[in-house]
């Protein structure tokens, strides 16, 4: 059994699946169950100050592809919409209750020093282990100066995080939203302002669908939408990337990071610590299939680590960045060819088409009697993958490598490149 | 002594209802969107090979589950006008499942045939059509035989501009459809409905009640009309070849068939006890299956030879199965007994296939009682035909053609059950009535 506790800047967890701020971490009810479903730790739907908003009717979209439910979900929901006592009381309740559970409290109240001062004391009167500073939200409260709005701009988010460290001891995670050019800035930022670690990504500013009878975008409320924001599967390569530009990043490469987009299952959690996260936090899947998950998740990453020989989440931890290289310094010595395995090729032809109109022609279709095989051309073929991901069977195409695999030359100093730098 | 049981109204009306209803009911539109997302969208797919009229399964499948169902039924219904009683009928686990990429893999194929239902159905209740008639070239063409060659032929000629002329024999067109194919698969007068569809692009002018050797001569078919279509299916049923055939409770499976196709009320159809049908077939299979769902008790199918030679697919075997059909091999019948000049018993001698790979009897012999025999031993064409007329030549006891559907007289096409095309099956003859009208269009574009 490895050991699967984390500390996530002071924040710390039997394990790293929690929750992420959303419906799941609305109330005391939910949490609950989450707990005893076995969550590590949850972040609590994000609190502001009252009167409370309101919420529209009709408030989700979702992408479903290829017969497969909710890939991507988006969401028009604002922070909590219950009175702040409230809340106050119930993460009291449930901190005493669950002592050894991370509880952290997610704030959004509008941009100016005496609101953050005065809210910060009631936070830390609930026994909570720490604060989430939600600076992420795309819709609905980035329009009254909260959220979004102050995350895309790098000093707002030093400035609030330096009041919420000045009046406060809680270890404090900045959430970034991912709807900025470049990440590290506002990581730079949360990180001036004395925050103990990053929460990121909250969800991508989306549109996703029209109705095309109403002609409005999805969810229509009373024949008119809104922007809203994406999460689930689909977002989580961007979350990937962003969490490893904060990773690599020298200036943020040792802050705490709770990984947070797309995560459904073990693998996916790790793959974000091997790539710098100390715990992951869940929304989508947990709003698809209940608090259940979890099980999985830590059985699975528990199987995994014995199998691998990692004692404990730092064991793997981070593994992953120093693979991560920019483009120029990759070996263009390094060369993989399409191999078909025929003993289990059903003969349905995608390999060939996709090859043939969107890359290299580099797979004929050979007909005899009757039947039909396919082979690559290996000269042809540059080993892009394509064939290997629209082949439907598992396996049934691999890449093998084909170079000597001893020698090494990258673009700097490549003769094509102009900019060349001569070889040392 | 053996008393005879053959009555009617063994069972009562709810369960007949039940026992014929669509044997495999439409999918939903849930279930639909799933099924057609299993399709890999192949390129050049082993299934529009395997398809006798070539639809482009992928394209529809795709247009399914893009929710663009008038342009997948526009893709089905090109290629093959009965795509929907195809959909219902096809042996499609010889066809286009057969041939299906997910059946190597994984052994279940898209439904392909399902789908290819659920996009036809909407479209045909919707009374849209998208054909359209090509200029008017003057030229009449008879088609002799409203079947599924027939009228195949009928509409690709009209929609390439020309008149067509149907006379057909019986009172209803549409042929097996119509008169043989099983109820439960066909439920809801589709038959019907489907022809209406397919009338319904103008320039088919349909004669009913006109037997060619009867009422019209294909002499002067052929003065009359530009090309004449020959589509007359196969009229005549196999005999046994035994002495007393003729008695009562021994029926020809077509004519059954028939009568409980056009029944109005199933629970006055006469019905035995013990029912023995002669033949492994698909003929075989739906009267042993639609005896049995009319409650006849035992229901036993012999056939001469194995399992693997019978002409009946391995699901149709099992469907008869799972309907409580018992089937029995490797016997060939020897002898009807009767009682008061009706069947009584059968007797078969067993068989076996010798070392030189010929079917011989081995000299034992197994007797049944019975109440009703069908034989369902396979048609040939109707020899009545053959009036003073001259007719186009046979080969192998059907019309002789070309690649081009020619038969041996000048200005004669001919195509469906009477032609050795493929198997005889619904999709074969809508794809001999559609290529045959091509080569007739064809031909007379030349002069
Ligand atoms: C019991 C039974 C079940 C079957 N089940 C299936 C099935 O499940 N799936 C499948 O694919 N196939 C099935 N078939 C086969 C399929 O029905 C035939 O292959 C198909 O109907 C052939 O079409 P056709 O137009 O050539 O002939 P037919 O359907 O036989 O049509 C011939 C038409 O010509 C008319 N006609 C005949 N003689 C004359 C004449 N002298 N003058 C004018 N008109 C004439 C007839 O009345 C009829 O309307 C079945 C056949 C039978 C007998
Ligand atoms: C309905 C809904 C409401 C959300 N509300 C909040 C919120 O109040 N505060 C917040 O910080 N993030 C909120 N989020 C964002 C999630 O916490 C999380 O960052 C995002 O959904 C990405 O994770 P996922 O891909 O696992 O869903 C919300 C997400 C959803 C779907
Ligand atoms: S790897 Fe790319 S180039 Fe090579 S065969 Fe596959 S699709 Fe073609
Ligand atoms: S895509 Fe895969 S299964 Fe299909 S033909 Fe190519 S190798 Fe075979
Ligand atoms: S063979 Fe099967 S998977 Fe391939 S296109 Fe045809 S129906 Fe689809």
């Amino acid at each position: 059994m490895a050991d699967l506790s984390c500390n996530v800047g002071g924040i710390k967890a039997p394990n790293p699946f929690w929750l992420a701020s959303a419906p799941p971490t609305d109330k005391l009810y939910n949490v609950e169950r989450a707990f005893r479903a076995g969550w590590g730790g949850v972040v609590w739907k994000t609190l502001g100050l009252d009167p409370p908003i309101v919420n529209v009717s009709s408030r989700y979209g979702a992408v479903h592809y290829n017969g497969q439910r909710m890939m991507g979900l988006n969401n028009l929901e604002l922070i909590t919409d219950r009175p702040l006592e409230v809340n106050l009381k119930e993460i009291k309740q449930v901190k005493k209750d669950w002592p050894d559970r991370a509880v952290v409290v997610s704030l959004m109240v509008p941009c100016n020093e005496k609101d953050w001062k005065y809210i910060i004391p009631k936070i830390e009167d609930t026994g909570c282990d720490g604060v989430e500073l939600n600076f992420g939200c795309p819709h609905g409260m980035s329009e009254r100066g909260m959220g979004a709005a102050v995350g895309q701009v790098p000093e707002y988010v030093e400035m609030v995080t330096r009041w919420v460290k000045e009046s406060s001891d809680l270890p404090c995670l900045v959430k970034l939203t991912p709807n900025v050019t470049d990440i590290r800035k506002v990581a730079h930022a949360a990180k001036a302002g004395g925050g103990d670690g990053v929460a990121l990504i909250n969800t991508v500013t989306s549109i996703v669908s029209v109705d095309l009878d109403q002609m409005a975008p999805e969810p229509t409320i009373d024949g008119k939408g809104s922007h809203g924001g994406y999460c689930g599967p689909a977002v989580k390569p961007i979350a990937l990337h962003m969490v490893t530009e904060i990773s690599k990043d020298p200036e943020t490469q040792h802050m705490p990071i709770s990984g947070i987009g797309g995560i459904s299952n073990w693998r996916d959690a790790a793959e974000f610590i091997a790539m710098g996260a100390s715990s992951v936090q869940v929304c989508t899947a947990a709003m698809h299939y209940g608090f259940k998950i979890v099980d999985d998740m830590i059985d699975g990453l528990n199987n995994w680590m014995d199998e691998k020989g990692y004692a404990n989440l730092e064991d793997f931890r981070r593994m992953a960045v120093p693979n991560v290289t920019e483009w120029q310094f990759l070996n263009l010595k390094y060369d993989v060819k399409a191999r078909i395995d025929e003993s289990t090729c059903i003969h349905c032809g995608l390999c060939h088409i996709s090859c043939e109109d969107a890359s290299h022609q580099a797979i004929r279709e050979i007909k005899d009697n009757g039947g039909r095989s396919f082979e690559v051309i290996d000269e042809e073929c540059v080993g892009c993958n394509l064939c290997m991901f629209a082949c439907p069977v598992p396996d049934c195409i691999s890449m093998e490598r084909v170079d000597s695999g001893t020698e090494y030359q990258n673009w700097t100093t490549h003769p094509n490149n102009p900019m060349r730098v001569e070889d040392n | 002594m053996t008393t005879i049981d053959v009555r009617n109204g063994r069972l009562s009306q709810e369960r007949l209802d039940l026992n014929f209803s669509d044997s495999h009911p439409p999918l939903e539109p849930g279930n639909a969107l799933v099924e057609a997302n299993r399709c890999y969208f192949c390129y050049d797919a082993p299934c529009i090979e395997a398809c006798p009229t070539s639809i482009d399964i992928p394209s529809f499948i795709r247009k399914i589950s893009t929710g663009n169902l008038k342009g997948s039924a526009k893709d089905i219904l090109s290629q093959n006008i009965m795509g929907g009683m195809c959909a219902r009928v096809c042996p499609t686990e010889t066809l286009c499942e057969g041939a299906c990429v997910r059946e190597t893999q994984d052994h279940q194929p898209v439904r392909i045939g399902e789908l290819q239902r659920y996009a036809t159905d909407s479209f045909i209740e919707s009374g849209e059509t998208f054909f359209e008639r090509a200029e008017s070239s003057g030229k009449k063409i008879a088609v002799v035989g409203g079947g599924p060659a027939g009228l195949s032929c009928a509409h690709r000629l009209a929609v390439l501009g020309h008149q067509a002329v149907v006379f057909e024999a019986r009172e209803k067109l549409s042929g097996l459809n119509e008169y043989g194919i099983a109820p439960y698969k066909t439920v809801n007068d589709f038959a019907q409905l489907e022809v209406d569809y397919i009338l319904k692009i103008g320039g088919i002018e349909v004669r009913t009640n006109q037997k060619l050797g009867h009422d019209v001569k294909l002499d002067n078919l052929r003065k009359q009309f530009d090309a004449v279509f020959l589509s007359v299916g196969l009229g005549d049923a196999n005999s046994l070849g035994l002495e007393n055939e003729e008695i009562a409770g021994v029926y020809d499976a077509i004519e059954t068939i028939a009568e409980l196709r056009q029944s109005e009320n199933l629970a006055e159809l006469s019905v035995g006890r013990r029912v023995v049908v002669i033949g492994g077939g698909s003929t075989a299979i739906d009267i042993a299956v639609e005896s049995k769902k009319l409650g006849a008790e035992d229901v036993t199918m012999v056939y001469r030879r194995g399992p693997e030679q019978m002409n009946a697919t391995w699901k149709e075997q099992e469907f008869a199965q799972t309907n409580g059909v018992q089937v029995k091999h490797w016997l060939s019948p020897k002898k009807l007994k009767s009682e008061n000049g009706h069947v009584s018993g059968i007797e078969f001698e067993c068989t076996e296939l010798n070392h030189e790979g010929k079917l011989s009897v081995t000299g034992e012999v197994r007797s049944m009682e019975v109440d009703v025999v069908f034989k369902a031993i396979g048609q040939t064409l109707d020899n009545s035909l053959d009036s003073d007329d001259e007719m186009p030549k046979t080969r192998a006891g059907k019309f002789a053609v070309n690649a081009k559907y020619e038969t041996t007289l000048p200005g004669v096409w001919a195509g469906g059950d009477c032609i050795n095309s493929g198997e005889d099956l619904t999709v074969q003859a809508v794809e001999d009535g559609k290529q045959a009208a091509i080569s007739i269009h064809r031909k007379l574009s030349q002069t």
